[in-house]
């Protein structure tokens, strides 16, 4: 009688199949350190501060570094805010302003992008195993007052999850968590605070996880060779088919962790081995998104905590800017091919509306279909709007 | 049954204290029968040490001002738990505890303190603790294990565990580390451990020296008045270059093995400064204003002490100059003041702890300075700052909490008062250590070295870096799924439960105890506690489905135990 059984579950594979593609999903490709924007999506040649690439034309309305030929050819899906303007370039302060719409508060964590995107799309995905909030080879930010539930579940670029296999048989398991439990339980009707409960909540999804199928979109090893190689056999490549694969197994938000962008000296040579990498890997995802027609659900966002200073150094490198740089998106119905905003003839400064974090973020949830008008309470009690009121970027979706 | 000895016992130690409190209450409800005889019951405890009636005063005035009803007293048994954990980093073992239980003295708690401080026998875990602590504090979690590092994170512990085991006095330690000069990896000659505080964050003008010094000693965040005038910092961005020029005599020179680009060692040297433009005599610095304006920046310490402008290091050496207006500012002081009580209490007076100033006022403004006061004129001894805050009644009270103190939730973005213990997951390194003294694996003898690579081979799994040039780092030992993965399957929870022969399990297993009492004795070795009814019961099934393997059952109870939020929670 395995038949009826078979059937059963291929049913039930095919609804979530089908499920998935209704759903939106998210892509960051998290730069790490602050990349030189100047350097890489918003040239400035003949002014004193370009400097040693040339800006080579795309498939859209904009030019690009000449060290990106690949994602030249896919820039009619990507649009480049180059009117980007914040004010937080510390590192710890700008990586968590970027991933929060939030400047850092004493009292208050406030969700990452993924914990919040998680959050909202999770209510659609049921049927959702694993984590709805992954980071590939990065720490990411928290999930702040939505609790750890919602916290990045972060995994090497290989896809491996470190201590699966739980080498007893499950009947074994499962009476173990039930003395486990009875611990667990007892401790919370003490009325010690949350930490107690917050731990049990993630006992049960770590056994939920353990015991599902749906692991096997993390096996990135398994894609075809000729697959893993269009993305690059590095880190970052293999990070970004295993964003995809998550992506199609139904996880709604995946952060891909690529970092040493904190060129403060020898930043020409660095970005010339840099580059290419990144611009192989980027492009491999957003080409292999559109060819499995997830690109429409799947909003793509690149960007670091900051950018880099128009000004080249002693050392030349460059150091820390926020006050006029760029971030990248495309995917999830957003409008591609165009550059948004522009800096002046040296990059110093935005000559356009400004843009920041928060409006990034309202444009990105506008993407997903997350409405704007949803509030958060804090943990205090302060009502938290959705990318604190940040306003959507009229540019993309027009 | 089993409860009724630690009944009597507590019943015991109530009658002994009785003189005393008969006294204080006497006293405290003549000062408040008139207002409020119900707050008269909430009197602060006297205290012989006068440091920790001091603190247990002013902790009670905050009670008293936010109408808070603090928790009861804890359980001796969590007690001294949490004493085991927060000052040597582990749980007691079962014997342990036993001793502390059986101390029928009134002063046994500081008799247990002082036996962890100040008894031989503890020394070495002492210093290991601390040194943990402080290894992460001052170079990271990854500090070291990078390639090519400047760190030696071996020579790094090595000279805060000699430092630590020596309990030798903060202020010396405070100079040691901000103007050390030598070579950072032990065995070497010129060997300095105390270099690798400073050894690879001399890049970029030493802005990360410049952060880091000023935060971790003065509990001042200078770091974002680098690029800009922060609007909610007093510190201005000419303040951080002017500490910065401190350090502009200091250079890390590298060491290669022979035809390799890997590090042998680095030295930490100082060299004379010539300035920007050149002119030792005058050796300035310059940073650029927002407005895109230059500024010149020479030595001037955070209270506006300036020491002189000249490179020379025949002059002045910067750094040396800066240990001392450091250690002798009262910054200092209150810095480790507000440290030592986050560590302790879960929250410092101000949060975060090294950001303290004007505009973050902390939740205890004068008990912050007064331990500021008193650690310096009691010759900045560590055990002793520690031995006042661990008798404090604040540290005593019970993490249960009660209809008058719930509200008491820095969680919430509340200022803390101490009305209740803060629960708080342990440390990655206190999972470790306590598994290791649980299972007694510690008894199996290797070289400290080799422990201690061992333990950081595992720690490394957790450690996940953010790709910037400041090294900084986040850690999945936070509570989330990969930290219960480890604790599911992991190898070293394998390696606690595994029945082999001459283990701890299989030790217990083979006893003369009854079942009963080796489920009790799990109990007790893991949580400090007896198990319930309902949680023998539940260790019955488990034997039961073990079809009588009393060994296969221990397993079961003990994964229960080392997997629950009690056993991972100080509380």
């Amino acid at each position: 009688m395995t038949l009826p059984a078979l059937t059963f579950g291929t049913s039930v594979k095919a609804h979530a199949a089908d499920l998935k593609r209704r759903n939106k999903s998210a892509i960051m490709l998290w730069m790490g350190g602050g990349p030189s924007t100047i350097d890489i999506w918003d040239l400035k040649p003949g002014a004193a501060t370009s400097g040693s690439f040339a800006p080579i034309s795309t498939s859209g309305d904009l030019q690009i570094c000449e060290h990106l030929p690949m994602m030249a050819q896919q820039m009619h899906h990507m649009a480049v805010i180059r009117s980007m303007s914040t004010r937080e370039a510390d590192h710890q302060r700008g990586r968590y302003y970027m991933h929060t719409g939030y400047v850092p508060d004493r009292n208050i964590q406030h969700p990452s992008y993924g914990s919040v995107v998680a959050h909202e799309l999770t209510g659609t995905q049921t049927e959702l195993e694993i984590p709805p909030f992954v980071t590939v080879g990065g720490g990411s930010v928290g999930p702040g007052f939505l609790g750890m539930a919602w916290a990045p579940f972060t995994v090497s670029s290989d896809g491996k999850v470190r201590n699966l296999d739980h080498k007893i048989d499950s009947d074994r398991l499962l009476q173990r968590m039930a003395a486990l439990n009875l611990i667990e339980s007892n401790f919370n009707r003490q009325n010690r605070g949350s930490a107690g409960k917050e731990h049990e909540k993630i006992l049960q999804k770590t056994l939920t996880l353990m015991t599902s199928e749906q692991l096997n979109a993390f096996q990135v090893r398994q894609e075809p060779q000729a697959i893993q190689d269009t993305y690059g056999t590095n880190g970052f490549g293999r990070g970004c088919l295993l964003a995809r694969r998550l992506v199609e197994a139904g996880v709604p938000f995946v952060e891909v962790d690529l970092g040493g962008w904190d060129n403060h000296a020898n930043i020409f040579p660095t970005l010339e081995t840099k580059l290419p990498m990144m611009d192989q890997a980027m492009s491999a995802l957003v080409v292999d998104l559109e060819q499995r027609g997830l690109l429409q659900d799947t909003a793509i966002i690149w960007m670091g905590e900051f950018s880099r200073t128009p000004r080249i150094n002693g050392n030349t490198g460059r150091d820390h800017w926020a006050r006029s740089w760029s971030v990248v998106v495309g995917g999830g119905g957003m409008k591609g091919g165009v550059a948004i905003g522009e800096t002046n003839h040296d990059g110093t400064r935005v000559e356009t509306e400004p843009y920041t974090s928060q409006d990034v973020m309202a444009s990105i949830c506008q993407a997903l279909g997350i409405s704007l008008q949803t509030v958060f309470t804090s943990n205090n009690g302060r009502p938290m709007k959705i990318a604190n009121g940040g306003k959507v970027i009229k540019e993309l979706f027009s | 049954m089993n409860a009724s000895p630690f009944y009597k016992m507590t019943q015991r130690a109530v009658v002994e204290r009785a003189p005393l409190a008969f006294f204080v209450i006497g006293s405290w409800l003549w000062l408040f029968s008139i207002h409020s005889p119900v707050q008269a019951a909430q009197r602060p405890d006297d205290h012989p040490i006068p440091q920790v009636a001091a603190i247990n005063q002013k902790i009670w005035q905050s009670w008293q001002d936010h109408k808070l009803t603090p928790s009861a007293v804890a359980k001796e048994s969590e007690w001294c738990r949490r004493v085991y954990l927060d000052l040597i980093g582990r749980i007691p073992t079962i014997d342990e505890l036993k001793i502390f239980e059986k101390d029928r003295q009134k002063d046994r708690k500081l008799n247990l303190v002082n036996t962890l401080l100040y008894n031989d026998g503890y020394t070495e875990e002492y210093a290991r603790n601390w040194t943990t602590i402080w290894t992460n504090v001052l170079i990271g979690r990854n500090g070291g294990n990078e390639n090519r590092s400047l760190t030696s994170r071996q020579g790094m512990q090595k000279y805060l565990r000699d430092s630590f085991a020596r309990n030798k006095s903060y202020d010396q330690m405070v100079l040691e580390l901000i103007s050390a000069e030598g070579v950072n990896t032990p065995g070497m000659k010129n060997f300095n451990g105390a270099v690798n505080f400073l050894a690879n964050k001399l890049t970029e003008n030493a802005t990360l020296a410049t952060a880091q010094t000023t935060e971790i000693f003065l509990g001042m965040q200078v770091q974002c008045t680098q690029c800009h005038n922060h609007p909610f910092n007093e510190w201005k961005q000419a303040k951080f270059w002017e500490m910065n020029a401190f350090f502009r005599q200091t250079v890390a020179l590298r060491r290669f093995k022979r035809d390799s680009r890997d590090i042998q060692f680095v030295e930490l040297a100082n060299q004379d400064f010539a300035g920007e433009s050149g002119q030792a005599q005058e050796a300035e610095l310059y940073y650029e204003l927002r407005n895109g304006l230059l500024k010149v920046a020479y030595p001037v310490f955070v209270d506006g002490t300036a020491i002189g402008s000249s490179g020379y290091l025949r002059d002045i050496n910067r750094r040396l100059e800066l240990a001392q207006l450091v250690v002798s500012s009262p910054y200092m002081p209150q810095a480790i003041a507000n440290r030592m009580w986050a560590h302790f209490l879960g929250y410092g007076f101000t949060k975060p702890v090294n950001d303290m100033g004007p505009h973050n006022t902390a939740s205890h403004p004068e008990l912050l300075v007064y331990l500021g006061q008193e650690f310096r004129s009691n010759s900045f001894d560590l055990k002793q700052l520690i031995q006042w805050i661990v008798l404090s009644k604040p540290y005593s009270l019970s993490s249960q909490m009660n209809r008058n103190n719930f509200q008491d939730d820095p969680e919430l973005g509340e200022q803390p008062k101490f009305s209740h213990f803060y629960l708080r997951q342990m440390r990655a390194e206190e999972l470790y250590e306590s598994l290791l003294v649980a299972t007694r694996a510690h008894k199996i003898q290797r070289s400290y070295q080799e422990q201690e690579e061992t333990k950081n081979r595992w720690l490394r799994q957790f450690t996940i870096a953010f790709g910037t040039d400041e090294g900084d780092e986040t850690t999945t030992f936070n509570g989330t799924i990969p930290q219960a993965l480890m604790l599911f399957n992991g190898d070293l929870i394998e390696r606690a439960t595994s029945a082999d022969e001459g283990g701890f399990l299989n030790s217990v297993a083979t006893s003369k105890l009854t079942d009963a009492q080796k489920i009790q004795y799990l109990y007790r070795a893991g949580l400090a506690r007896r198990p319930s009814g309902r949680e023998i019961g539940a260790a019955n099934q488990l034997l039961a489905a073990r079809l009588g393997n009393t060994t296969a059952a221990l397993q079961d109870v003990w994964w229960a135990i080392l997997n629950s939020n009690e056993f991972i929670l100080n509380h």
